[in-house]
């Protein structure tokens, strides 16, 4: 880990101004920044600590919804009782999310700016070709080990997974991520790789998350997060889905989310699957018709061709999850 | 950059603890190679593995994914505080002991801080929550059984 300097920031404004240089990085829970750092990804020349601000970690629910502030730790929003009733899939995304002393030390703002755990990205030293890390420079990924590569909104010059949980639950549930005075829809925060892969976040240079709202509604009261792993915990998704429903009084769907995690370079609206469902009766073979569309536009890799089959019936196993406990 | 070294004073095990830390120092090199707690592991350095673990007001966190800076002020908890005074083991601790819930040990310093919280966090209730509230301290041996078992004795002698 390359030396940089520490900074314990004075206020917010303070801390955008000190960010917006070149060789910066805000430091939050740092189990990203860190972590980057020792495998020398990240190279901050300084670092600015904005964890003892003032009044950014707070956790609030009420009729008009949800509002996370960005340096409330995921541990406590997911053991939040009013989170776990009122927006089942973001407390479920984020238990199922790192491990307990990650999630006591990580912050909401930081766990949407997780960097993808492409091992190409992560290891300047055996693989310098990365767009994504030194732009131009290629990728190493495209002819290596792609299993946990992305099948969706990939491009020539990176394939790499965006990984996070709580994200792909936000962007099921329209929330709006707060950058200060401006805000930005979650679906639009998180940039597709295109030709400037490097280019990850809606974000101007020093400008910080502040908060993360979600609007209430029947479809996040009744949502969940279903995550595969490789292993049975403690591990990044193979795939994953946040799903919420809401059904009219004939027993349709009258509105359905749907987002996918660990196929895609950023977390992953399946709004073919939405579209398919809305106003039909949900029986198991419009279920499975519907699900079949989560891959619409895949271009799967020699070793994650399964994600084809399997993105599509978790997707199935969330609504069919959904529609039981509406129907119970 | 040059590395620049501030004088930072930790609270560790309730003592102040006064050193020499540059910005980039983890409060885990700062415990083992400035304080000489060599307790606390250093496993895979990348908080992939827990062996690290230490409390930070009471909550546990990886000591290499924490700067030493961000400590500051802070209550830090190592495995060498968790003892009584009289030098008594914590009952984690014994019932580490007394389920032989390890065979290499380097892991141990941070299961038992893990477990410590694990059971103040009341996620010790049945061996599948143990399991997945105890999946971030990776255990080489796969001392795995007799951990579970160890958490499980432990949290119902503390209920």
């Amino acid at each position: 880990m390359k030396a940089f300097s520490y900074h314990r920031a004075s206020g917010l404004e303070a801390a955008r101004q000190q960010a917006a240089t070149t060789d910066a990085a805000i430091l939050a829970g740092g189990t990203t920044l860190l972590d980057l750092a020792k495998c020398e990804v990240a190279r901050p020349e300084q670092v600015i600590d904005i964890t003892r601000l003032p009044g950014l970690d707070e956790i609030t629910v009420d009729a008009q919804g949800l509002r996370l502030g960005a340096l409330a730790r995921m541990a406590r929003v997911a053991e939040d009782a009013a989170v776990r009733t009122a927006f089942p899939a973001v407390a479920q995304a984020l238990s199922l999310s790192a491990s307990a002393q990650i999630r006591n030390m990580a912050t909401i703002g930081g766990n949407l700016l997780q960097r993808t755990r492409c091992a190409y990205f992560r290891d300047p030293a055996s693989f310098p070709a990365c767009n994504r890390r030194t732009p131009g420079s290629g990728c190493a990924a495209l002819d290596g080990i792609t299993t946990n590569h992305a099948l969706l909104g990939t491009s020539e010059a990176c394939i790499a997974t965006y990984p996070g949980d709580l994200a792909v639950a936000l962007v099921a549930l329209d929330a709006i991520i707060h950058l200060g005075e401006r805000q930005v829809a979650a679906t639009d925060f998180f940039l597709l790789p295109g030709t400037t892969p490097e280019r990850e976040f809606a974000l101007a240079p020093g400008e910080i998350i502040t908060a993360v709202t979600l609007p209430a509604s029947r479809a996040a009261r009744r949502s969940t997060y279903l995550k595969l792993r490789d292993r049975a915990s403690y591990e990044f998704a193979t795939v994953s889905v946040a799903a919420g429903l809401e059904l009219d009084a004939e027993c349709r769907v009258a509105t359905l989310r749907v987002a996918l995690g660990g196929v895609a370079t950023i977390p992953w609206r399946a709004r073919a699957v939405e579209a398919a469902l809305t106003g039909r009766e949900p029986t198991p073979e419009a279920v499975r018709e519907a699900c079949l569309l989560a891959m619409q536009g895949a271009t799967p890799r020699p070793d994650n061709r399964h994600k084809l089959e399997l993105a599509p019936r978790l997707v199935a196993r969330a609504i069919e999850t959904l529609l039981w406990e509406e129907r119970a | 950059m040059p590395s620049v070294t501030t004088l930072l004073t930790l609270s560790i095990n309730g003592q102040d603890h006064v050193f020499e830390a540059e910005g980039r120092t983890t409060l885990l090199d700062a415990l083992r190679e400035q304080l000489h707690l060599t307790g606390t592991k250093k496993g895979c350095d990348q908080g992939q593995c827990g062996a690290c673990t230490v409390h930070l007001d009471g909550e546990r966190v990886l000591s290499c994914l924490t700067l030493a800076c961000q400590a500051e002020g802070r209550a830090v908890t190592t495995i060498e505080g968790l003892a009584g005074p009289d030098g008594a083991l914590h009952a984690v601790q014994t019932a580490f002991l007394e389920e032989d819930a390890f065979q290499c040990g380097f892991c141990t310093p941070g299961q038992i801080m893990s477990a410590v919280a694990c059971i103040r966090e009341g996620h010790a209730g049945s061996e599948a929550e143990i399991r997945e509230y105890m999946a971030g301290n990776l255990c080489r041996c796969g001392a795995y059984p007799h951990i579970v078992a160890a958490v499980r004795r432990a949290a119902e002698g503390l209920a």
